[in-house]
This record gives structure tokens, sequence and C-alpha cells, in this order.
């Protein structure tokens, strides 16, 4: 242990802690800007400058490991110039038009000129004027915006294995690209959206589409019909000053109506459906001998890096849609006949944690059901900017139910939100079928938490079942590595693409560490504890909808509408 | 071009990387995009790294350019010894200004900094060798021996 005084507060730390984590411990704040609790030290914008006793420079507290008798001083004056330099240096290079920017508000950069009483930069403005990246339907980059903390690269990197950002150039000719300095679209970038939060500003953000919207809204002729993911509840709280998990559901679909949507369902419904269809999928695979292990198909950055980095592992994709897809191609068909409404006026809008889902609602494929099955995805922070737009007070709103025919939902799909969600989900569904008998405890805790990688054995009556799980794109490529190999002892895998599953969805409110993400996965699990079904076939809208329209999961009208197909990238460079 | 035959002598050295995109350089100039995607095969490293390191140092470029590549000193020695004459006069004789290669792509023009001759300044290299004491009327004859 070192023990070291920090602005005259005695603190004792491990040795090797840095001056930060000494500061955490002693209660004193120290600004930070390229620091991410979840990340490398980088070590490079320099803001947590400290003074330390007997040493002629000032030190960067991220990196500097403590010594036993240390003595540091956080904000004596030289420290409070010098970060306030620091600061004026980066904003001489950023665009000031902070109000007009999509993190207004939401900005490390913007708190810290706030601090530190940025007024009068001495520093000439020098603002590159580059374009913007608009190459892909789900993220937008702002190059201009980016104080080169990296964090993105490493996200994108470390976190996903994706390697779709990098540095080009040096010194103050530096800027962080797509690979080869291209588009995000050429480059392998699967548009999952961890960059955008890592991103400490305004460079990466999602391609907002509010606008759209409510141009949906305003038109008397177009019916519009939402359906709200598993994960965004979860969350959606954050947005509108509630705390993680806050949000009531029923209180969340009255303020939906608020904003104007016509009718509210829900991609739980369809999740329930998925399981059923993926369960099924499964046995047929295990009992006929088709591709396995099997890899669930939910997550559309998922499915990007599977078609860009591993195009010879497609056949082991579940052929299933992913929920937001299954509910787009069955508004225009099923429930446009349940309802008696003209499918061409029904203006689909799906509501997402996911900036991918912007991309997979593009997919030329997905127009089964005679029209562009999902018309709109906003994510979870757009309809936070629609809440806020609107000045909707949650406390004062009267709960409202989901509208009828695809709102219903269990348990087991609310989990859908988490890693492990869908697994958990499935065996719930598969256990019962294969054995015929009543599953007692429903809780399946080995798939539940942050490891990177779960895996277990599940005995159905004699037939043993070898499933993992891996969330985040950089524990999937080791499971895909093992499959490639011909050496993954499973039969099936659950993949989602972002840490923590959908509730750390690249379209969820800034999360800035992985303990939000352990936080959101709580509430969806307290939300699941609490609902009276908890298993996906017991939802009686899915045995309407099989009784009335699908007959029966895998068949025609189920391979017609929810079960797709996938293409190689052919992507030049990874 | 087989750019893995030309940079498969320096993978396993450490930082091979450089020589070898040295090497492609040697034929070619500059780095073609399917150089740096062989360079990132080779040395098992992501494209956007092996690009990284491309953009990174200023001797190599990713963009087309002149194959004699002419670079001039900008540091301070050569800049007091009549550097801007010497620019002058190669913009003058090629027709193209500074960061230009010559239409017919045989010459490039490029800032350097110090070379480590400031004994004989102002100094130019041409492919890397050192032209030192140079002036307006040297340059014809120094161009000239190259294609």
């Amino acid at each position: 242990m070192a023990n070291v005084i920090i602005d005259g507060i005695q603190v004792s730390v491990p040795d090797g802690s840095t001056i930060l984590k000494a500061a955490q411990v002693a209660g004193v704040h120290i600004p930070t800007l390229c620091y991410h609790p979840d990340q490398a030290v980088k070590a490079n914008c320099r803001i947590c400058v400290c003074e330390v006793e007997g040493q002629r420079l000032l030190q960067a507290a991220c990196s500097q490991p403590v010594w036993d008798g240390m003595e540091i001083k956080t904000h004596s004056p030289r420290v409070l110039e010098a970060r306030k330099t620091i600061l004026e240096l980066i904003l001489a290079h950023h665009p000031q038009d902070c109000l007009n920017c999509i993190r207004n508000q939401n900005c490390e950069l913007q708190d810290l000129a706030n601090e530190y009483a940025i007024r009068d930069n001495p520093f000439e403005q020098m603002v590159r004027g580059l374009p913007q990246d608009r190459s892909t339907p789900s993220i937008v980059r702002d190059p201009d915006k980016c104080i080169l903390c990296r964090r993105c690269i490493e996200a994108c990197s470390v976190f996903q294995s994706v390697d779709a950002l990098g540095l080009e150039n040096r010194g103050c000719q530096a800027m962080v690209v797509p690979s080869l300095g291209k588009d995000l679209l050429d480059s392998p970038c699967v548009m999952c959206g961890q960059c955008i939060h890592a991103c400490p500003v305004g460079a990466i953000a999602e391609n907002e589409q509010i606008d759209e919207f409510l141009a949906a809204v305003n038109d008397p002729d177009k019916i519009v019909v939402t359906q709200i993911a598993p994960a965004v509840r979860a969350a959606i709280g954050e947005e509108v000053g509630l705390k993680t998990g806050a949000m009531d559901m029923n209180v969340f679909v009255a303020g939906l109506r608020q904003v104007g949507f016509d009718y509210v369902l829900h991609t739980n419904f369809t999740a329930d459906l998925t399981i059923l269809e993926e369960g099924n999928e499964l046995l047929q695979r295990l009992k006929e001998g088709g591709k396995l292990p099997m890899f669930t198909s939910c997550s559309p950055g998922w499915i990007n890096f599977c078609e860009t980095y591993y195009p010879d592992l497609l056949d082991n994709l579940s052929t299933c849609k992913s929920p937001q897809q299954m509910f787009g191609a069955l508004v225009k068909t099923y429930w446009a006949e349940k309802m008696g409404v003209d499918p061409s006026k029904i203006y689909s809008v799906s509501i997402m944690p996911c900036t991918a889902k912007k991309f997979e609602a593009s997919r030329p494929e997905m127009n089964d059901s005679g029209y562009r099955d999902v018309d709109l995805v906003l994510t979870t922070r757009e309809v936070g900017r629609l809440f806020r737009m609107a000045g909707i007070d949650f406390s004062r709103l009267a709960p409202s139910n989901f509208d009828s025919w695809m709102g219903a939902y269990t348990g087991a799909a609310v989990i859908f939100g988490a890693t492990g969600g869908v697994m958990e989900a499935a065996l719930r569904t598969v256990y019962e079928v294969v054995t015929g008998k009543t599953l007692e405890d429903v809780n399946f805790t080995f798939a539940r938490g942050m490891e990177g990688i779960k895996e277990a054995e599940i005995d159905l009556d004699g037939t043993v079942v070898k499933v993992a799980i891996g969330h985040g794109l950089a524990n999937a490529r080791k499971l895909m590595e093992q499959v490639r190999a011909g050496e993954s002892p499973y039969h099936f895998i659950e993949i989602m693409a972002c840490p923590g599953g959908c509730i750390g969805g690249g379209g969820q409110p800034i999360t800035k560490s992985n303990a939000k993400r352990a936080e959101r996965i709580q509430a969806i699990y307290e939300e699941d504890a609490g609902l009276p079904l908890r298993k996906s076939h017991d939802n009686p809208e899915v045995k309407a909808i099989y009784a009335d329209f699908l007959t029966e999961p895998l068949g025609d009208k189920s391979h017609e509408l929810l079960h797709t197909h996938y293409t190689p990238k052919n992507k030049k460079f990874l | 071009m087989d750019y893995k035959e030309i940079m498969a002598p320096y993978q396993d050295l450490p930082g091979g990387i450089i020589e070898a995109f040295h090497a492609i350089q040697k034929e070619q100039s500059y780095l073609t995009e399917d150089a740096i995607i062989a360079a990132a095969e080779l040395f098992e490293i992501p494209v956007k790294d092996a690009y990284g390191v491309a953009t990174f140092y200023s001797y190599f470029s990713v963009n087309s350019r002149g194959r004699n590549v002419i670079r001039i000193c900008e540091s301070a020695p050569c800049h007091i010894a009549g550097a801007n004459e010497v620019i002058a006069a190669l913009e003058k004789e090629l027709g193209i200004k500074m960061g230009e290669s010559t239409p017919d792509g045989k010459f490039a023009l490029e800032f350097a900094e110090c070379v480590g001759q400031c004994q004989a300044t102002p100094v130019i290299t041409i492919n890397g060798k050192p032209y030192g004491d140079v002036n307006a009327e040297k340059i014809p004859a120094i161009l000239a021996e190259y294609e």
C-alpha cells in the first residue's frame, strides 16, 4: 500500500494505483477527457494534470502511478492555468456550434469548458472544415468535432474487434478515419454504434431522423404504428430525468401516444415469436443433422460482422429475421388484416436501442409484406429528444395499455434486451417442447451477467445441448474462430454485438461505463421476474397468430414472412 | 507487382512493415491501397493500422506521385542559405509547385526536415541521395541524371 496526500487528504491505496484512482478514493474530483474507465490509459489529452511535490513537470493523473509519501495538488493555480490552456487549445480546433450539436448538454468537452469558465479564447479558431460522413444509414461522423482522444478507436478495435476506425497522419494533421481513409460504409464498420458511446463529444452520432417521424405524424393519410424493443424501457428513463429502469412500461406507452403514435405495439411480441421459430429451427437442425452450432440472428451489428468477417459461416446463422423485421413483415399483413386497415397507409416505426437497426430496416430484402416492412427506426436517444421536445411530464401521465394483436409479451421477451436473454428465453421454451414437462424454475442464471463468454450444458431429459453466449464482437470473434477451426463444442450460440447486449446498444442513452450497462441488466431481470407469463409459448397473442395466420412454426407463411437469408459483404479490406 | 514478395524479407523484423513499405516505394515511389492491404495481411495487422503507419511517416506517400522524389530541406540552416531560390528554380524547371508531380510522372517535389548535411547548405535529396551546396544554376544538370 502507498500513503498519499491529495489536496491535504491522506489516503492509502494499493501500490501501482494511479493518481486518478487515489483521488477517487479520497473523494477528490479530477477532470478527464481521453480517459475511459473500461479502456486502456491513453494520456493524450492532458486535462487531468496535477502538481506533484518535488516534480518539475505537471503529471497526468490518469497514467502517473503514486508512490508512498506522494503529495499531490489537484487544483493549484498552476494546475488550473494549465488545464485552461489545454482546453483553449482543444477548443481552438473545435467548432463553436454547441447549439446545433447533437451532443449539446451531453458533452464532456462542453462540461469542461463550463467548469473552467472558458470565455475569450486567446487562440485563433482553426477548424478544418472537413465534410461529414453520412455514408451509412446508421452513423454520422463529423470529423471537425473530433478531439483525437481515440476512445472510439479502442471501442471499435478492442471491445468489438471490428477495426473500422484508425488514425491517419501525424501531429496536427492527425485524424481519426475509417480504414484506408474511406467512408464508413466502405470500411469494415458493422454500425453497432459503440464508438458513439465512447465519443466524449459530437464527432460520432446516430443518423437522427426525428424530422421524418414528425412529417409522418403530420400526414393525415398515415397510420403511425410503433414497436418498442425489449431493451428500450430499461434505459429510456435516463433520457427524461428518471433513474435507470424507473420508467413504467405503461407510462412509457402513454408518452408515445402523446408524441403522436396512433398505435403502440411491442417488439416483445415478435421476440416471443422469434423464440417459437428459432427454438423449433434449433430442434429441427438437431434432429435432421442441420448446420451446427446455430447462431442467433437478432442483432444486426452481429449479422453485419458475420457477413463481413465470417462469410463462410453464414449457414450457421438462424434464418429467423430479427424481432424488428418479423414485426415489420407482420404489421402490414397480419395486423392490417386483423384491424381492417389498408397496409399501404401504415407507417411502421420501430424504437430501438440500436444504430445497426437503421441499416437492417433499409436492407433491400426486407419488404416481404409487399411494402417496406419497417419505414423508420428511431433510437432510444431520439425518442428521448421527442419526449423532451413535447415537454412530457411522466410523473403526471396516466398509464396506457398496449394495443392489440401484437402488443402482448412475456418475461422471456423482456430479457432479449440483456446478454444471455435470448438463450434463456429459448431454453424456457425448448425445454418444455422437448420434454413435454412444465419447467418449474424458469431462471437459467448461468446466462446472466457481464462475463464475456458464458457457457453451459443443458440436459433436456437425456438430450444434452451445449450452449454458449457471447456479447461484444471481440467475444463473438473468439467463438467464431473455434467454429471456423472445427473445434466448437456447442450446438447453439447466442451473439449480441454490443457489450451487455441490447441494453448497451449504440442507440441507447450515452453510456460512459460498463457499470451503467450492468444497472440496466438488473432492470431487465426485475421486469421479467414481475411478469405473470415468462415463457414465450404462453403468450396468448403468439398462440392467436399461429391459430389464425401462421398455422405452425417454420410453416410456409413463416418462411415467407419471418425468415431471411444472408449475403457475404465481400469487403476488400479488413 | 507482387507486393508480398517484395515485403517478405522484412516479415520477421520488429517494425518490419516500415522497411517493407520503403522496399515497395523503391519500386513504385508510393504505396497503393493494394500494397497497404497486402502489408496488413503479411504482418497480420488490421488494414487500418497498416494505413496508419503508411500515413504517419512523411517519407511514405499513399497518393500517386512522380518516380523520382525530390525533397528540399526547409530547416533553418538551408533556409538561411537560400533554399527558397532552389525551390523557385525547381518549380520553374519542372513547371510544378511544391507538393506536386510532373505530368509525365518523372518527378515529385516535397519538403523535408533536416537531412543532416548542414555542412553543405542548401541541400536537396533525390530518391534519398543528397546534393549539397545546391543553387539555381546546378539544377538542370542534377535533374538530367534522372530518367
